[in-house]
């Protein structure tokens, strides 16, 4: 359980850090080192060299307006989870936070590592998908952005390329009319999860449902979301509307059996998650609503 | 500029070695090590500070625990050269100068928080964190503050009313900062 040999630098800046990605065609980004770490001692990765940009400044930053939450490449998950700006504007980013590993592991690990690594069983790249949001990539050639739903392209695997390092996830506020909520199921209480469920629901003025959608970790080989507002098309939520959306919900998803859970149990927590969550971001948006009016 | 830059290669190996000043408990050891180094390992065996457990190696167990700037991390999955000049706190580093012992030790000593003690170093690191942010915790609290350390002797009852007993005792008896903690 010990690493391969790789050449190790910390550079001091951004330009460096890219350059040294630029050189080496085999070359990796250790941030947390939390996800990493495992898979180098495991020797399920052996890279030639690491980039440790935990030297590089002012990229640990959790910035927030009215648009939404700005979450820096080493900003760790604890403080992204301990800002109080973020959790006002942005409650799911907080709500699915509290469900990545333990503290321990939350010090170290950044939030944008989590999102680049792309395990389709954690919790934030599902977040990153359902709130439309978007990272920032900076590589030698310029900065892109690359929005959530263009992210993700298989298990582990995502769209960045590998002499690029992300530097900023992008997560929108909740909008005025909206409601969130998440929950999960794991084995043990930091574990990752069985299945997980994160939703967000709005209405109109009235109370009315607009519009309902629901995010899926743990359940296929990418973070899925999927639009259930058909299933409230009478703008109302009961226990035959909430049915109607497990169906809806379940018909888009294919759960996949492995040595934790089988497809059919997957599926059956999706369905019941699909239900509990969509019904208390429905109780956030009607409460959000009244504490308003 | 690079910081620790490698200034050697192992002649067996030909692996870069970095020159890397290591923090520990308020003392600075100069290591010459790989980059591959893991810092539990560079605590054992380059330090000798076999205080620090390592079981899993993975990130799970928690015996490896040490506190860097006062935060609990994963000795097991980090690097030793990551660690360069930043402050460590050890097992070793929990008892007072003149061997006493720290409130966390002593309420596990009283409350039987251990039986084969492999993975009490990484508890006691932990709720010494722990108790810092929640000088008073319920005992679900406590419950939440050990949730990412196993144990597989005690089944944790003795282990949650010590966490409750080291609250207790560290408001009888305020202890002194860590060693290289800023008071
Ligand atoms: C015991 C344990 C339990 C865990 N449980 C959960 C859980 O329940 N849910 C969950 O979501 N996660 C869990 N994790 C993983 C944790 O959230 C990691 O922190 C996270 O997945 C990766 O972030 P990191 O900063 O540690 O990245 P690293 O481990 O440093 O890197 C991960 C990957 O992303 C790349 N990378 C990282 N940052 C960048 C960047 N800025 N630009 C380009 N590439 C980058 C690296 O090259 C590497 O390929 C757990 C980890 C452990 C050890
Ligand atoms: S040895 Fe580090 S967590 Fe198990
Ligand atoms: S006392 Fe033996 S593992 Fe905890």
């Amino acid at each position: 359980m010990k690493p391969a040999p790789f050449s190790y630098s910390r550079p001091t800046t951004l330009d460096e850090a890219l350059a040294s990605l630029a050189a080496d065609p085999d070359a990796k980004v250790l941030a947390g080192g939390q996800s990493l770490v495992p898979l180098l001692s495991m020797r399920l990765a052996a890279p030639s060299a690491l980039v440790d940009i935990n030297a590089v400044p002012d990229l640990d930053h959790v910035r927030t307006d009215e648009k939404g939450v700005r979450v820096g490449a080493l900003a760790r998950h604890a403080a992204v989870l301990a800002d109080p700006e973020a959790r006002r504007v942005q409650p799911l980013v907080s709500l699915a936070l509290q469900r990545v590993a333990h503290p321990t592991i939350r010090n170290r690990g950044t939030t944008v590592g989590s999102l680049v690594h792309a395990d389709a069983s954690a919790e934030m790249p599902v977040v990153l998908v359902l709130l439309g949001g978007s990272i920032t990539a900076a590589s030698v050639a310029g900065t892109r952005t690359i929005e959530a739903a263009d992210l993700y392209v298989g298990p582990l695997e995502s769209t960045l390329r590998h002499d690029e390092i992300a530097t900023e996830a992008f997560f929108p506020a909740l909008p005025g009319d909206a409601g969130v909520a998440f929950d999960e199921i794991a084995r043990r209480h930091g574990d990752y999860a069985l299945c997980g469920v994160a939703a967000v629901v709005r209405a109109d003025e009235a109370g009315s449902i607009t519009s309902v959608r629901a995010g899926y970790l743990s359940v296929s080989d990418l973070p899925t979301v999927v639009d259930l507002s058909e299933a409230f098309a009478a703008g109302t939520l009961d226990d035959a509307s909430l049915d109607a959306a497990a169906d809806l919900a379940l018909a888009s998803l294919d759960p996949a059996a492995d040595i934790h859970a089988t497809a059919d149990y997957r599926a059956h927590l999706a369905r019941v998650l699909t239900k509990r969550v969509v019904r208390q971001a429905h109780d956030d948006c009607t409460a959000r609503r009244e504490g308003d009016a | 500029m690079s910081t620790d830059a490698p200034t050697q290669t192992d002649p067996d190996t030909g692996e870069d070695l970095h020159d890397v000043r290591l923090h520990v408990n308020g003392i600075v050891h100069q290591v010459r090590i790989p980059g591959r180094r893991l810092l539990s390992d560079a605590l054992r065996h380059d330090l000798g500070l076999t205080g620090t457990h390592v079981g899993c190696e993975h990130g799970v167990c928690g015996a490896c625990t040490v506190l860097l700037e006062g935060q609990p991390v994963r000795a097991c999955l980090m690097f030793a050269v990551s660690a360069a000049g930043q402050e460590l706190t050890t097992v070793e580093g929990l008892a007072a100068p003149d061997g006493r012992l720290g409130p966390v030790q002593q309420a596990f000593k009283e409350c039987h928080g251990l039986q084969c003690g492999f993975c009490t170093p990484g508890f006691l690191t932990t709720i010494t964190a722990g108790l810092r942010d929640n000088p008073d915790p319920t005992e679900d609290e406590a419950r939440e503050m050990i949730g990412g350390n196993l144990c597989r002797c005690t089944g944790y009852q003795n282990i949650v009313s010590a966490v409750c007993r080291a609250a207790e005792i560290a408001r009888l008896e305020p202890s002194e900062p860590l060693e290289g903690e800023q008071p």
